[in-house]
């Protein structure tokens, strides 16, 4: 077992407990926002893609990874603007009256 | 500067990215720091999207800045969508997400730079499995969720079977892969093979189940994100996959403890089955309806409202009617509060979503547990659009298929009204007994214009 996997199992565990304990505290209100801004964090696959893009090994891999960025980007960019949108809407009582 | 600095700077990057993703979700605790966590998420965004650039293996940048530009001009139109369009649009960013992380891990087995070692082999098929299942599953959630499927669940027999039959296909193949990794040829047929099971996994589900669907496809992404970190050996897809994976988990869970319901049941109990049985035990029973002037004097002499929306206001977008309305009763000193089920709508959250749009503040939106005790001690309980989470059968009858089910106990109030297009029974084809209460009206009508009704009669009255 290469030693690379036991030091990513550690990261892994670590961030999903931190992810647990994170996303516990969410509130319920705030469900639908909270899919969609892990979607736009978990778009940063975007740094793999544009590696695999730009590294030019074969023009397969190349376009695989072109279609990566696209993929992952739009996710990127869409995530983050309606959960902004979103979150914009959320008022509470007092601040509705100003 | 030499490469292995500027290496160190760019994993310097990726530490501060994964700090801030963390950071943006600790934000989200609350709605009024929530939006400081999307601004924490973009820096972190930027940051390591940047450091990447500066990475010493590109050498072309021609294709990275074209479908870095294609991808916004994708991406940004998907953010302006209509808060109805919120949860086929989560499920095709689930599909996207799901996409890339296929693709790289099938360009990572085509680099070809060093034969692949049985290990990576099996990372890589797993990868590509998950992440291609999850590609085609989520468009069929997406298209179910934008009605150009039918959202009742497309059951047949032996379905199970067949099912699990192509998954165990595709491990099948991935094993194959790892005992003997040059066997090249099955890769391809593997990618097939779990891009059809995606398509078998969702097409049985319905569209009340979808809540759950769209948060277990929301964690397979993130999963197969993770996992693709493995492949890579890059931490910050790692940190970043775990953090979407269990947040996913997590919701999904929720998810069917609001339906009283196992993932095992929710994947391949398709409630469709028990339609028949539970059609054929109707029986005549009488049903009092009301007029709109007749809801709205019985409204006005209340002094506690409990409104419960449900999924069917949503598609009659009656939302902003229903802030009218709101605002209307509020005027008259009434206390107005609204009943959130965790299951209403098509995803974890959308009720709330879309009475915030409706400009209707987050304080008056009301969780189960907390409002539940309030109920006998509510004047009106009005339900728009919900059918199956008000059903008192979910606690009294044993043998209704939703025994169990936690419910909004709306059956306590003094006054139960209830909006809805006809006697038709909800998703699960089960006939609910709050019709016939005597304390329950039926006001029979589309959502919106029976509250523009109301709306009408209660502003005639100054």
């Amino acid at each position: 077992m290469p030693a690379d996997f036991i030091s990513n199992l550690y990261v892994f565990i670590l961030a999903g407990f931190v992810g647990f304990e994170v996303i516990r505290r969410v509130s319920p209100l705030l469900h639908t926002p909270l899919m969609s801004l892990t979607n736009a964090l978990d778009a940063i696959v975007v740094v793999a893609a544009i590696i695999i893009a730009g590294r030019h090994e074969t023009r397969l891999t190349t376009i695989l990874g072109a279609i990566a960025v696209a993929a992952s980007f739009s996710n990127m960019v869409g995530g983050f603007l309606i959960t902004d949108r979103m979150l914009r809407m959320f008022k509470s009582g007092r601040s509705k009256q100003s | 500067m030499n490469a292995l600095d500027l290496q160190q700077y760019l994993d310097f990057a990726y530490i501060l990215a994964v700090v801030l993703f963390i950071l943006s979700l600790r934000f989200l605790s609350s709605p009024a720091s929530a939006r400081w966590g999307v601004l924490a998420g973009e820096i972190g965004a930027v940051l390591a999207v940047g450091a990447t650039l500066f990475n010493p293996e590109l050498v072309q940048y021609k294709w990275i800045i074209i479908t870095l530009i294609i991808g916004a001009g994708v991406g940004i139109p998907l953010g302006l969508v209509q808060m109805t369009a919120v949860p086929q649009r989560t499920a095709l960013s689930h599909a996207f997400g799901a996409l890339s992380a296929a693709i790289i891990g099938i360009a990572e087995y085509y680099v070809g730079t060093a034969p692949v070692t049985r290990f990576q082999m099996g990372e890589i098929a797993l990868e590509v499995i998950i992440g291609s299942l999850t590609f085609t599953g989520s468009v069929i959630a997406a298209g179910k969720l934008q009605e150009l499927l039918p959202q009742r669940p497309i059951v047949y027999r032996g379905q199970n079977i067949v099912s699990l039959s192509v998954l165990g296909a595709a491990l099948a193949l991935a094993v194959a892969l790892v005992v003997n990794p040059a066997h090249a040829v099955l890769f391809p047929i593997m990618v097939i093979v779990a891009l059809i099971f995606g398509v078998l996994l969702v097409t049985p589900i319905g569209g009340a189940d979808m809540p759950t669907v769209i948060s277990l496809l929301n964690s397979y992404a993130g999963f197969s994100a993770a996992l693709l970190g493995f492949v890579l050996n890059s931490k910050v897809l790692v940190v970043a996959g775990a953090l979407d994976g269990s947040s996913g988990f997590i919701l999904s869970v929720i998810m069917c403890k609001a339906m009283n319901r196992s993932f095992t049941n929710v994947m391949f109990g398709a409630f469709g089955q028990v339609q028949v049985s539970a059609t054929a035990a109707k029986e005549e029973r009488v049903v009092r309806s009301a007029s709109p002037e007749e809801a709205a004097a019985i409204l006005s002499a209340a002094s506690t409202v409990v409104i419960v929306p449900g999924y069917g206001m949503a598609v009659a977008q009656a939302q902003h009617k229903v802030r009218e309305l709101y605002d209307m009763l509020t005027k008259k000193g009434i206390d107005v509060r609204f009943a959130i089920h965790p299951v209403a709508g098509r995803m974890p959250g959308h009720m709330n979503v879309l009475l915030a749009e409706a400009d209707i503040p987050y304080d008056r939106l009301i969780e189960m547990e907390e409002i539940n005790g309030d109920f006998p001690q509510t004047d009106v309980a009005l339900i728009i659009g919900a059918n199956d989470v008000t059903n008192p059968a979910a606690r009294t009858d044993q043998s209704s298929p939703i025994f169990g089910m936690p419910i909004l106990d709306v059956d306590k109030a003094h006054t139960v009204m209830v909006i809805k297009r006809g006697m038709s029974p909800g998703f699960a084809g089960i006939d609910n007994p709050l019709y016939y209460l005597n304390q329950t009206l039926m006001l029979f009508g589309d959502a919106k214009q029976f509250v523009g009704g109301i709306v009408r009669e209660l502003g005639g009255g100054h």
